[in-house]
């Protein structure tokens, strides 16, 4: 059972929490100004990463805020939670 | 027809476990709380500020706390720019009607939640040791005592857990009430041992 | 080699005589008696089932899985591979070891042939769980984890010491040792009564940290009964299972002593060393009267001096070394044991019990070389019962493995070490390759300390008692590496690897024939490892087995991964309390004892109790739900629809967020209106649909299906938070604020109008057609108590939604059914909605959809706005995919005969003019045209009707096609969505 810091209520169970998957793939700012092929990039493609990989939680059990994280996809291990309005922290 | 009726009657989802007292050894009792509204407001800000003025106090910005009001309830923290408050005597939807006047035209909100949820107390010797059944949140006096709340997990009920003392031996909690017999039956189990003992 | 009997050791020995005269920790002024195999037995409280067995002479526990060869005690704890009971008394528990099981008065048990049997009763037992929370975690309470814990309790650190054995002492009770100059128990006993006395201190006994997990996740099973039997006390949990959370932990979880392999090395009697040295000073028991000991280290001797003075005959210490250690040699001299270096045993004989070890000269050339040196030489036979082996230790890595530590072969161990220090994981003594007291006592305390100051504790040092001097290391001899004895005749297939999974070096070898070369693979193929022991003692021999036949470094070899649990952990125990009715919570409206007393038949709609039908005496499913739907469609029915998914939706920008979110415009919603909506995905499929309240310029009222009503809020906030925040708007849940009661059928305006009308209420509602119309709203009081009404119709009917603070929401549901018994109102569930729904066409989301249905689909493109710039799923409308004609579309099917209920899921195809379903053999599989949704019988329509996604449906409107039902082709006609009322005449009543 993993520990995920909330950056709102600080660290909790995982099961406290909702995966939300990539972080960062903003909606476009105009859907309708883009190709199919386009379009089907933002809606199915996103990033496979082996390493650090920033993604969005959400503390569905305390705060209901959304947040991103950014985690190790090989250990799983979390090196960083931050608001949504922060940048992505610089991580090793 | 209506002059043959009684009046409308509040029911409560544990009318149908008068025993839990009992069963939980005294632990477990139910809160009757008259109004809570969920209000919404950015901090610091004018929505807070207007809120702040008709609960008498201002609202907690410490993520897991809660304060108490001058009209003897509370204001739990929910979120960055979200609270729950209690309060023991006022009507619910007049409640809401007034902090909405506050907030509302400063872009914050209230609604009134006073059915949504019910309030169990949570006291006595046994009472950590019935939350550390079914709650991973660490209810130890030198990391959790009064003023302390958190929004989490007892059993598979979502609760608003406030601490009460700082002794460990009182808490309150907060249940949605459709949730509030499974939470009861999960309590009453929970204290089998303590009911044996 | 014959297999020549001889009993002439068990049989000369009466029963009971294996037990010492005094000694031991057992309580010996309390009997305890027990059935094994049908035979009663006394053994003493503190006994194991093993100990108490082998104390009358019973070494047998029963036979192996395949071979059926048979399995006695082979260790004095969880590392016993062999000796596998079934208890079947107090109550069936299946595959437990005779070496942990502790004997109370009224035990039955029996033993098993590599499996056991579950018990075809209920378990009345409890199970349960507790969250504990400390600084520090000590595994183990032995000499080191004492030593930790002990430190850790001084400086004022919340603490665990959490140990598997019934009492503390690790391998201490095993021994003879002294700390301070007294019997190092007596050193325990104070300092579990310290720990007692500390307020931060946690020591369970009898609890095995099993599985160590992320972030000082640890996970615990306690045996809080299992001991006590038939006298456990009523109420308290058999076992329970702690959840600890541990900012760091050591790990003092001590080392299992390890096998050699060799020929017909599983024979009952044959047994690890230091474990006979334990039923020894632990029990009070001799493990046999007449001893072999064969070993390949120092540690034996201990063993063999120790069963010498206690007056069993040692026959001999084998050892496979040149050189015995000086000191033990002496020791052994002076107790008249022969001692037989460069030697070592290649076989026993024997049938229950070992009868004799064969005794030949050591064959160093190993496995890979194939026996050779000792080939021809007839080995010696020498009488024994007992056959004490030791390889040397394995230090117990499981814990630090789970953690993801890394292990590094150490060849002069000759087993896997920790490697790393990780940085909430300390491992301390034996489990990190310390053998001798002093060194486990200081790197306990050097843990602890470590792990304290790095949390920022201060540290109070523990002095460390100290130990009997060691002999001196001149004296002694570095350990011999052997995995296996090689068969002097070359026959590996009774040279037994996994003694409880019959694997043999044998099939070690097939596997590398086959080319595996990972011990994982190995495993796999063999079976190795896998049993109730997790290859305890089989593990590393074959990491080295295979090593050696591949001419590998042990190394580069590997071991196979540590995964939880540590040992076995029963189900129940597992699923704790989260069974009968708290396994899943049951979620209740304000009106569920009303609905248990109308004798309701329940529906689970996720967590939900919603009352599906109710059944009037004498009825079933079918007739009640007629009934129920007649009396909506004719009368008056009400529902319980306090389960929908409410969110209350405040702010100015409110309406902004709804037009982006819902396919059509809600900013345009006036107050005191209602709104049909639906919500997609950005790929354009329908997610959730409901009605939206405009209560307030500033606010609305979002209704969702129930089972959508927390994915939805989720939805919703995901959406403004992570792209919106702009947006000044604020979501909540309000779901259980607001009982909501469908009213419906062309008598309800007459009940509305009874409760609520100018009649009513103090401040009424003039429900006419004009003052209150279809898809509005009106707020109104009864009793002081505010009340919504909506004129919402999820049916076509005449309908009104009653919504009410859910502390009233039985009493006004109890006035709506007083004012409704003139029109007979009738009470359905949701299965009448269900019908009530599908006679109009209006789908369920979830259940004629699927996730790839649009709304355009379902025959709902007036939902989707084309004046909005853009909404969720706007842009997946054009893609190409959701333009092609032939997708399914929601259509009505109605079987032609009138009949037939189609079965929900039932495929479509094309209509065939032979009515026959073609055989796939001939023509290939038939075209699946779509599926069957939704299927009842209607009261109205007076026949079976269907909704159906068929592809392109629409178009096939009026067309026939089949659906096989159990064999034979349905013939039905494809209609619109929409059966009853068409024109939407009914809805204004």
């Amino acid at each position: 059972m993993q520990m995920i810091k909330c950056p709102w209520c600080g660290p909790r169970e995982e099961v406290e929490y909702h995966y939300g998957g990539q972080a960062h793939v903003a909606y476009p700012a105009e859907p309708a100004a883009l190709s199919d092929e386009e379009w089907a990039h933002y809606l199915f493609f996103r990033d496979n990463t082996r390493g650090l990989f920033a993604e969005r939680w959400v503390h569905t059990a305390g705060c209901r805020r959304w947040f991103n994280a950014v985690r190790d996809t090989v250990t799983y291990r979390f090196h960083a939670t931050y608001r949504p309005d922060e940048p992505r922290p610089v991580t090793a | 027809m209506a002059d043959t009726l009684v009046p409308l009657q509040r029911t409560h989802p544990l009318d149908a476990r008068p025993s839990l007292t009992e069963a939980t050894v005294g632990a477990v009792r139910v809160v009757d709380v008259s109004a809570q509204v969920q209000v919404r407001a950015a901090v610091p800000g004018p929505a807070a500020d207007a809120l702040a003025q008709v609960i008498g106090a201002p609202l907690p910005t410490r993520p897991g706390t809660w304060t108490p009001t001058p009209a003897g309830g509370r204001i739990v923290w929910l979120g960055p720019d979200e609270w729950l408050v209690v309060d023991p005597s006022a009507p619910s939807w007049d409640l809401e009607a007034r902090l909405r006047a506050a907030a509302a035209p400063h872009g914050g909100a209230a609604l009134d939640v006073s059915g949504q949820r019910v309030v169990l107390s949570l006291s006595g010797e046994h009472a950590r040791d019935l939350l550390a059944a079914g709650c991973a949140v660490d209810t130890h006096p030198s990391v959790f005592r009064r003023g302390a709340a958190a929004q989490t997990l007892l059993g598979q009920a979502g609760v608003i857990l406030l601490a009460l003392s700082d002794d460990g031996t009182d808490y309150e909690l907060f249940v949605r009430s459709s949730f509030a017999r499974y939470l009861a039956d999960w309590l009453a189990d929970a204290a089998t041992e303590h009911r044996t003992a | 080699m014959s297999e020549t009997t001889s009993t002439t050791a068990t049989t000369a020995q009466a029963r009971g005589s294996f037990r010492t005269p005094t000694g031991g920790r057992v309580d010996r002024t309390s009997p305890v008696t027990f059935t094994f195999a049908g035979v009663e037995h006394t053994g003493y409280r503190g006994d194991t089932l093993a100990s108490a067995l082998l104390a009358d002479g019973v070494h047998q526990i029963g036979t192996s899985i395949k071979l059926g060869r048979p399995r006695g005690v082979g260790a004095a704890w969880a590392e016993d591979p062999s000796s596998l009971v079934q208890v079947e008394e107090p109550f069936p528990d299946p595959m437990l070891l005779a070496s942990t099981v502790e004997v109370f008065d009224g035990l039955v048990a029996d033993g098993v042939p590599g499996q056991g049997r579950l018990a075809d009763i209920a378990d009345s037992a409890r199970y349960d769980s507790r969250h504990l929370h400390v600084d520090l975690l000590v595994v183990g309470a032995g000499p080191a984890g004492l030593q930790a814990a002990l430190t850790a309790a001084r400086s004022g650190a919340r603490v665990a010491l959490l140990d598997e054995q019934s009492e503390a002492g690790g391998s201490l009770l095993g021994s003879d040792e002294l700390l301070d100059g007294r019997p190092a128990l007596e050193w325990v006993a104070d300092a579990v009564a310290e720990l007692a006395a500390a307020p931060e201190v946690v020591h369970l006994q009898r609890t095995t940290v099993f599985g160590v997990y992320d972030d000082g996740f640890a996970l615990a099973v306690e045996r809080r009964t299992d001991h006590l039997g038939g006298a456990a006390p009523e109420g308290t949990s058999r076992q329970r299972v702690w959840r600890v959370r541990a900012r760091r932990t050591v790990v003092a979880a001590g080392a299992h002593e390890r096998p050699v392999v060799f020929t017909d090395n599983d024979r009952p009697g044959t047994m690890l060393a230091g474990s006979a040295r334990t039923y020894l000073h632990r029990y009070g028991v001799l493990a046999g009267s007449r001893a072999v000991v064969f070993t390949t280290n120092d540690s034996a001797y201990r063993a063999a001096v120790d069963l010498a003075d206690a007056g069993v005959h040692v026959a001999a210490v084998v050892d496979t070394r040149d050189v015995a250690p000086a000191h033990w040699a002496v020791e052994l001299e002076r107790r008249g044991v022969p001692l037989r270096t460069a030697q070592a045993v290649v076989g026993t004989r024997g049938v229950e019990r070992v009868s004799a070890a064969l005794v030949a000269p050591y064959d160093r050339a190993g496995l890979a070389a194939g026996a050779r040196s000792s080939a021809g030489v007839e080995p010696e036979a020498i009488e024994c019962d007992l056959l004490l082996v030791s390889g040397g230790w394995n230090p117990a890595v499981h814990l630090h493995s789970q953690a993801r530590g890394k292990l590094a072969f150490d060849a002069g161990l000759g087993a896997f070490l920790p490697a790393e220090r990780l940085e909430d994981l300390l491992v301390a003594g034996s489990a990190a390759g310390t053998f001798d007291l002093s060194s486990c006592l200081r790197q306990g305390g050097a843990s602890a300390a470590t792990a304290l100051s790095e949390l920022g504790l201060d540290v109070t040092a523990v002095p460390v008692p100290s130990a009997a001097e060691q002999p001196p290391s001149s004296s002694s001899s570095a350990p011999d590496l052997v995995w296996v004895v090689p068969d002097p005749s070359g026959d590996s297939s009774r040279q037994f690897v996994d003694v409880q999974r019959d694997a043999t070096v044998a099939d070690v070898q097939r596997a590398l024939g086959a080319g595996l070369r990972s011990p994982e693979h190995v495993k796999r193929y063999t079976t190795i490892g896998t049993a109730h022991d997790q290859g305890k003692t089989s593990g590393v021999v074959t990491s080295g087995i295979i090593a050696e036949l591949l001419g590998a470094a042990p190394d580069a070899v590997g071991t196979t991964t540590f995964r939880p649990p540590y040992t076995p952990v029963a189900f129940a125990t597992l699923a704790g309390r989260d069974r009968g009715q708290l396994f899943d919570p049951v979620r209740t409206t304000s009106v569920h004892d009303w609905h248990v007393q109308a004798g309701a038949v329940w529906e689970d709609v996720g967590q939900w109790k919603r009352p599906r039908y109710y059944p009037l005496a004498g009825e079933d499913m079918e007739t009640a739900v007629l009934r129920e739907c007649a009396a909506a469609r004719t009368g008056v029915g009400i529902l319980d629809g306090s389960t929908l998914g409410k969110i209350d939706v405040q702010g100015p920008d409110a309406g902004v967020l709804l037009d982006r979110l819902y396919t059509n415009l809600m900013s345009s919603l006036a107050v005191g209106k209602v709104r049909y909506g639906v919500m997609c995905g950005a790929d354009g499929m329908v997610i959730d649909d409901g009605t939206v309240l405009r209560v307030a310029e500033d606010r609305f009222l979002v209704m969702t299906t129930t089972g959508g009503a927390a994915k939805i809020l989720e939805w919703m906030e995901e959406w403004h938070q992570t792209e919106w925040p702009e947006l000044r708007v604020h979501l909540a849940s309000v779901t259980e604020q607001w009982a909501a009661f469908p009213v419906v059928g062309p008598r309800s305006r007459d009940v509305i109008g009874a409760v609520f009308g100018a009649g009513g209420s103090e401040d009424g509602v003039d429900v006419s057609n004009e003052a209150f119309g279809f898809m509005t709203w009106q707020d109104t009081t009864l009793d002081g108590v505010p009340v919504r009404l909506a004129r919402i119709s999820f049916s076509g009917e005449l309908a009104w939604e009653v919504h009410v603070d859910s502390r009233y929401a039985l009493a006004v549901w109890e006035r709506l059914i007083a004012a409704g018994a003139p029109y007979a109102i009738t009470p359905y569930g949701t299965e009448t909605m269900h019908v009530l729904r599908a006679e109009k066409g209006y789908p369920i989301i979830g259940q004629d959809t699927d996730g790839t249905v649009t709304p355009q689909d379902l025959g709902m493109a007036w939902v989707v706005s084309k004046k909005k710039p853009d909404f969720v799923g706007k842009r997946s409308f054009a893609r190409a995919e959701n333009q092609r004609e032939d997708r399914k579309h929601l259509v009505g099917l109605l079987p032609v005969d009138r009949e037939t209920l189609l079965p929900e899921g039932s495929q479509i195809i094309e209509h065939r003019e032979d009515g026959v379903l073609p055989s796939v053999s001939e023509t290939g599989p038939v075209p699946m045209l779509g599926h069957v949704t939704s299927s009842y019988r209607s009261a109205y329509l007076e026949r079976p009707f269907a909704l159906a996604l068929v592809k392109g449906g629409r178009a096939r409107v009026g067309e026939l096609l089949h659906v096989p039902v159990k064999g034979r082709l349905v013939a039905v006609e494809v209609t619109s969505p929409v059966l009853v009322d068409p024109e939407g005449a009914r809805r204004d009543g």
